[in-house]
């Protein structure tokens, strides 16, 4: 089954109407539905770098356009690493690891007791938007969520062609 | 070219000796040999008749839940009746799952790992498998989720010939364990966790033997519930083998037994298109954790395991380039002397249950999943324990705890192919449970296991909020129950049961609300009750800036001055606790205990009458900055009694307003401005991560964390010298770090001296997963 483009539109936006968004889940995928999700995002940011991947939730792997590299990217247009590398080690991060700033989220009874979990907030350091939030005990390492293997994906599922990548140059 | 026959024989089986064991084998054999299911690289029947082929999947499937919804009406239990907590499964001779019911789908597996350990230890020729036996098992070494989930298991005969198994299985009110109800608080080996029993055989020619009927009820304390429980599990069983045997009359014996192999290669392709259509290849990794919270003094077990510790599940997940994946959970920590370890089974196939949410949302739900599957579950974790002592009456609280984070790892996926409509933050830990017993209001000995845990809120999607009060994560059909039958099995009255106001993660898409309900002791004898739940920590995490749902705490009063406020027609704690920063049940009576905390785990605590105990079900988490949430959904959560005012402004970043009916608002224009603020506060009091880094470092270099996080980490290092290295290596370490469990100062019991099930003569142990 096929959807409009309208229809792909509203679901990015959270205002698709419940019969479709029933039957986007209880029927089988349509397999255009990366490609037109590809070209909605790619009108909607403002920058001209092409999306290869959509990353999570605001972060995209682009591909740069002046050097071919492959980075993650914010909608905002700041860059944070290499594909491959893990973003959260490039943003900034704010630690509610008291019952204080634990209780500027929930009622005390209802947080976290931060002598076994914290909160780990992510932000862009361009828009301060919040990207993630870990919820870890103290000392775990920063999670790098996702490897995506794109050539694989690229090439033998969606059955084209591998854009141009160039290695990073080193500074 | 003349055809050549793999060496699977499918037809029925004359059982005679090792059969069962020889047919099993040959299927494993060609399974690793070909890649295919039993060797079944073209799908004969499938492809030469798909129409036959489709009729018997729905006759067959339709069957099993028809005897489901049918069987249930027969149990008295309301878990079983009201909350559905039952299921049915159709199997192959091999003890592979050709389809199932709705419901608790857990025991998909379950069932089919208990068929696989009498095929392989010998039951065929002791005690015997004969048309008309009825199997029982509860057996946790086996695979069994906990005790409470008792299996019937009929094998079908063709004539003399048997061509598959039928298994049953409901979740019963009590298994004669250390405390009463069905996951009780406070065992922490096996010896206390409930009456076990092992494939044993306890029916002939389709009648329940006496000495079972009567050692089996001596062995628990709801009696009524437990007979008529097992004859809502033989009569679903006898059902879908008259079916099964109808249907071979109608199609002939060799299609039914080609079928019943080929579903189950059917069902391995199915998933891996079902991968190949909605994910991307790649790895992906998540964590989970939940707390145990067992020094307090309110948990009443033995000196060995009174440690706070917590539960460590890290994943990784390989999507591989042809379409199957592997599912590592490598850094786990060890198993505990509590009652949430878990099974290689109950863990894998309780994620078939999660994957029927998700993944595989269809009915062909079978075993084939598990063969286009590879599960690494290291020995000596707590999903696969190597000590034959462990209890697991509450695995559960362990297995939603890591299922959460699986969520976050698939989602990842859709949300990069677009499909937004499967993006799911997590699940909600699915407590409180409310249990406990005595005498109950009809002075018979009872025991009480609220299944109002049913209906937790469900996680963010990606384009909408989770639902409220809606689900629970090990079944799909779960339900709340009426309050009128709950007061009628359990001596507890309702002062309240209500929305319960910022237990839904935040985000732009907020997690679903959980739900609490006041509940007080009337007409008890005897009475004792117990909580259990997360409450130092969540367990789910949000997603893409989603925060994670609120943790649990608890609250109890004992010797109220209610009964007197109700005859003299006094105000009385009704409703929610609505923001227990500002308790206000207090206010409304006199009691001479009442506890207000994080202690969500305790073992058996004395109710009197009038005492009062509040359930309180959990949350779901959320998806995307809190700060990107439309206004109108603000101001609908403000007015329906979800959201308190004072984190609309603070974690929304909404400017709000009441009128002077009383409804709040939100002012657009300042809330625009306010949340631009916010932004830039955000930008000011962050630091690079590379930074903070080297302050943790500081503190881990001190060693200076509590000891249940020092527990954790040294239990997990133990078992991983990998997990360690990873550790090492992105702190930047010095080569001779390290953290034991004998620098704690806490009881080690376990830690060294372990014996696991294989060490009994003559057992065999099932092994499914790579360990």
């Amino acid at each position: 089954m096929a959807y409009d483009r309208k229809k792909i539109e509203e679901l990015i936006d959270g205002t698709i109407d419940w019969e479709t968004l029933h039957r986007m889940l209880s029927e089988p995928k349509d397999p255009e539905r990366f490609r037109l999700y590809l070209e909605i995002l790619q009108e909607r940011v403002p920058w001209e770098d092409r999306i290869i991947l959509p990353y999570q939730y605001h972060l995209y792997v682009v591909q740069k356009k002046d050097t071919k590299e492959w980075v993650i990217k914010c909608d905002c247009g700041h860059e944070f690493c290499d594909y491959r590398d893990n973003w959260k080690l490039h943003a900034l991060i704010y630690v509610r690891d008291t019952e204080e700033s634990l209780n500027e989220i929930y009622p005390k009874l209802m947080a976290p007791d931060p002598n076994w979990q914290v909160f780990r907030e992510y932000y862009c350091p361009g828009c301060g938007t919040l990207l993630e939030v870990e919820a870890p005990t103290p000392w775990y390492p920063v999670i790098h969520n996702w490897e995506p293997d794109i050539e694989t994906f690229y090439r033998e599922w969606l059955g084209q062609p591998v854009p141009e990548r160039a290695e990073p140059v080193r500074k | 070219m003349a055809k050549t026959r793999l060496g699977v024989n499918f037809s029925p089986l004359k059982l005679e000796g090792q059969t069962l064991k020889r047919h099993r084998d040959e299927v494993l054999r060609l399974t690793r040999e070909t890649g295919h299911y039993a060797g079944l690289k073209h799908l004969e029947l499938k492809e030469s008749d798909p129409i036959l082929y489709n009729k018997m999947f729905s006759r067959l499937r339709a069957g099993v839940v028809h005897a489901r919804e049918t069987a249930k009406r027969i149990a008295a239990s309301p878990i079983v009746e009201q909350e559905g907590e039952l299921c049915f499964t159709l199997y192959n001779p091999a003890g592979d799952s050709l389809m199932t019911s709705t419901g608790i789908i857990i025991h998909v597996g379950t069932m089919g790992a208990a068929i696989k350990y009498m095929i392989e230890n010998g039951w065929e020729e002791n005690p015997g498998i004969r048309p008309g036996d009825i199997f029982t098992n509860n057996d946790c070494m086996l695979g069994n989720v906990h005790p409470c989930d008792v299996h019937t298991i009929v094998p079908i005969f063709w004539e003399d010939q048997l061509v598959g198994w039928v298994g049953g299985v409901t979740h019963v009110i009590d298994t004669g364990a250390l405390g009463p109800g069905s996951m009780t608080m406070g065992p922490v080996q096996r010896f206390g966790d409930g009456y076990q029993i092992t494939c044993r055989k306890t029916g002939e020619n389709d009648r329940p033997l006496r000495d079972w009927l009567h050692e089996s009820q001596r062995s628990i304390r709801t009696t009524r519930y437990w007979l008529l429980d097992e004859r809502t599990r033989i009569a679903g069983c006898h059902m879908i083998r008259d079916l099964v045997l109808d249907l071979i009359r109608e199609v002939g014996i060799d299609n039914y037994m080609r079928f019943a192999y080929e579903i189950v290669e059917d069902g391995r392709r199915s998933l891996i298109r079902r991968i190949k259509s909605m994910t991307v290849p790649g790895k992906y990794r998540a964590v989970a954790f939940v707390d145990v919270g067992y020094k307090h003094p309110d948990v009443q077990v033995p000196p060995y395991a009174k440690v706070d510790t917590i539960m460590h599940a890290p994943h990784e997940i390989t999507i591989h380039p042809d379409g199957t994946w592997k599912l590592d959970f490598d850094g786990s920590s060890r198993w505990g002397w509590h009652s949430f370890n878990a099974q290689p089974v109950s863990f894998t196939s309780g994620i078939w249950v999660m994957m029927t949410q998700t993944l595989i949302p269809t009915e062909l739900v079978n075993d084939g999943a598990y063969y286009a599957t590879q599960f690494r579950l290291p020995k000596g974790t707590w999903q696969n324990p190597d000590d034959r002592r462990t209890a697991h009456s509450y695995a559960w609280h362990f297995l939603v705890s890591a299922w959460s984070a699986i969520w976050r790892s698939l989602s990842t996926a859709y949300f990069a192919r677009g499909y937004l409509e499967e993006v799911n933050a997590g699940n909600a830990n699915t407590s409180n449970w409310l249990q406990g017993g005595g005498f109950n209001q009809y002075d018979e000995i009872h025991a009480v296991n609220s299944f109002e845990a049913a209906s937790e809120g469900t996680g963010a999607g990606a384009v909408k909020d989770g639902l409220d009060h809606a689900a629970a994560i090990w079944n799909p059909e779960g339900d709340m129950g009426d309050m009128e039958i709950w007061e009628l099995a359990e001596p507890l009255i309702y002062l309240g049961r209500n929305v319960k106001a910022n237990t839904g993660g935040y985000g732009k898409y907020r997690g679903g609300c959980g739900y609490e309900t006041l509940r007080m002791v009337y007409n008890a004898k005897d009475w004792t009750m117990f909580f259990m739940g997360n409450g130092y920590m969540v367990s789910d995490w949000g997603l893409m800036g989603g925060y994670p749902s609120a943790a649990g705490y608890r609250f109890e009063a004992h010797g109220t001055d209610l009964k007197e406020r109700i005859e003299k027609g006094l105000p009385l704690p009704l409703g929610p606790d609505a923001d227990p920063d500002h308790p206000e049940y207090e206010k409304l009576m006199k009691a001479r205990t009442i506890k207000r905390d994080k202690q969500t785990m305790t073992t058996e605590t004395i109710f009197e009458n009038y005492d009062l105990y509040l359930n309180y079900l959990r949350g779901g988490p959320g998806f995307g900055d809190p700060i990107e949430r439309d206004p109108a959904k603000i101001e609908a959560d403000l007015n329906g009694g979800y959201l308190l005012p004072r984190y609309a402004e603070k974690v929304y970043g909404a400017v709000i307003y009441q009128d002077e009916q009383g409804r709040w608002h939100v002012d657009r224009e300042a809330t625009e401005k306010r949340r631009a603020e916010i932004r830039k506060e955000r930008i000011a009091r962050g630091k690079p991560t590379r930074e903070w880094m080297k302050e943790e470092r500081e503190r881990i270099l001190r060693k200076e964390a509590s000891v249940q996080v020092r527990h954790m980490f040294a239990t997990s290092f133990q078992l991983s010298p990998r997990f360690l290295e990873e550790f090492k290596r992105f702190w930047d370490l010095p080569e001779d770090w390290s953290l034991t469990e004998e620098e704690l100062e806490v009881p080690t019991f376990g830690a060294k001296h372990r014996m696991s099930v294989e060490q009994l003569p003559d057992v065999k142990r099932l092994v499914l997963v790579e360990e």
